[in-house]
């Protein structure tokens, strides 16, 4: 017995809405990030986390509403990514009552941006995002490089050494998504997720690619991941997070029910 | 009406706290304050924080709040949570060490470096993050309805050593087995965070809202 793994569903934000089609029979408006946040909390998720994918900056109001009004009524860790450019938008996630922000393409871009936030708010709520694509050759070592633009535009960074130098930064968290598993349901990148986690001595977040409960298995015990994070396995309602916890504890991970 | 007040001294984010007792005990109850004086006419103080010890004391004595501190832990039902827990300790190792408030006799030390699950080769990273077991070690009105070995949210890096067990409210296996609760008298403490630790975590802060002080 000890600290459990967490199970994180993550909900795509767009100008206030989920998209990528939360699919609950059962729910008033799939469409409504409260309600869908609300529902995961009943379920028994760990924390949950948002990513604004909202374009335009005039709506950008509209996701610290969201996390108000979520914070209001859910009492697990709220994380907020997407959009996360500078020490105001950290604070105002903060004052709306998220728990921790997500940094990603802006941390490639200025590194000391993850010092100056660690510093001022505490590493404690600083995760940074990675993602990562293998770019070894068949047959060659496995190395995996940072891409930007969903994946499009690759930084010749190598993954394991930015993920380390993040931690040195101040990051109290990764959170590693797999670009070339993201959206393809056929599980982690395991070795990728391994490699990271046994690279550096904070929690790492295993994601892209679940398609199945199994695959949150894998994540755990060959990954190593410390908490797993899925979007489309819940958001359709084939599996609660209820389901996943009760299957990783059937294969003797230790999960909070 | 009893009021609860939070102790802002600039230390972390108050809101999520501050949310959760806004929610079990309605929000004119609820301050969010520096002032001494709101502080001393409260029923009930909470005493947060998030960050690193040296900057906690710093802020403490330079705004006069660690007197006011010191008065409510001898007069009004106090909750220590995460940094606040930790500073109600005799001292910290800390920023290379830094005296606390010395309201329960005992240390605050970092996790070993080389931290491995017992029984197995795992190696446990720092912070000590997530949801862990807490297990009760004595009675006390702020566990009722709550099951011993429950699940608390935790960030932490340093845990609290108290020089006596009848201090430790309840303990928290990570590596080694660490007080996550504190208390004394009327002061009750903990490392995790109840605020983001949904039903159990609640029950803790509505239990605190209803109690009179009495161990």
């Amino acid at each position: 017995m000890g600290l459990a793994k967490r199970i994180i569903p993550c909900l795509d934000v767009d100008a206030g809405r989920v998209v990528k089609g939360v699919q609950f029979v059962d729910i008033r408006d799939a469409g409504d990030p409260v309600e869908v946040a609300r529902r995961y909390d009943e379920e028994g998720a760990d924390e949950i986390t948002f990513l604004d994918i909202t374009a335009s900056s005039d709506q950008r109001e509209t996701m610290v509403h969201v996390v108000e009004q979520v914070a209001g009524e859910v009492f697990i860790p709220l994380t907020v990514g997407g959009g996360i450019r500078e020490v105001a938008d950290i604070r105002r996630m903060l004052n709306a009552g998220a728990d921790k922000v997500g940094i990603n393409t802006a941390a490639v871009f200025n590194p000391e941006f993850v010092r100056e936030a660690a510093e001022r708010f505490g590493s404690q709520c600083i995760v940074v995002a990675i993602d990562a694509k293998q770019v070894s050759a068949p047959g060659e070592p496995l190395r995996w490089e940072i891409f930007t633009h969903g994946g499009r535009k690759p930084t010749g960074i190598d993954a394991i050494e930015w993920a380390q130098r993040m931690v040195e930064y101040g990051a109290g968290e990764i959170l590693l998504t797999s670009m070339d598993r993201d959206g393809t349901r056929d599980g982690f990148d395991l070795a990728l997720t391994r490699a990271i986690s046994e690279a550096v001595n904070v929690p790492v977040i295993a994601s892209g690619g679940v398609g199945n409960l199994d695959h949150l298995v894998e994540g755990v015990i060959e990954g190593r991941a410390d908490a797993v994070l899925a979007a489309s396995i819940f958001h359709f309602g084939e599996y609660t997070v209820g389901d996943a916890k009760r299957h990783m504890a059937e294969h003797g991970i230790e999960v909070r029910i | 009406m009893s009021s609860i007040a939070i102790v802002d001294y600039g230390m972390g984010n108050l809101h999520s706290i501050a949310k959760a007792f806004e929610h079990i005990a309605g929000r004119d109850r609820v301050l969010v304050t520096s002032d001494h004086a709101a502080i001393r006419a409260a029923d009930r103080v909470v005493f947060p924080g998030v960050g690193a010890m040296r900057d906690c004391m710093a802020e403490l004595q330079r705004s006069g709040l660690d007197q006011v501190i010191l008065e409510t832990a001898r007069s009004k039902p106090m909750l220590g949570v995460c940094l606040g827990m930790q500073a109600l300790l005799d001292y910290s190792e800390e920023n290379q060490g830094t005296d606390c408030l010395g309201i329960i006799p005992g240390q605050v030390l970092h996790f070993p470096a080389d931290l491995r699950e017992a029984g197995s080769d795992a190696r446990l990273k720092i912070p000590h993050m997530g949801w862990n077991q807490v297990d009760q070690q004595q009675p006390h009105p702020l566990w009722r309805g709550i099951q011993s070995g429950s699940r608390f949210y935790f960030v932490h890096s340093y845990y609290a050593a108290p020089r006596d067990e009848v201090y430790v409210a309840a303990t928290t296996p990570y590596g080694i087995e660490f007080a996550s609760v504190v208390e004394r008298d009327n002061v009750f403490a903990v490392q995790f965070h109840p605020e983001k630790s949904q039903h159990a975590g609640l029950a803790l802060l509505s239990n605190f809202v209803g109690w009179d002080g009495e161990p």
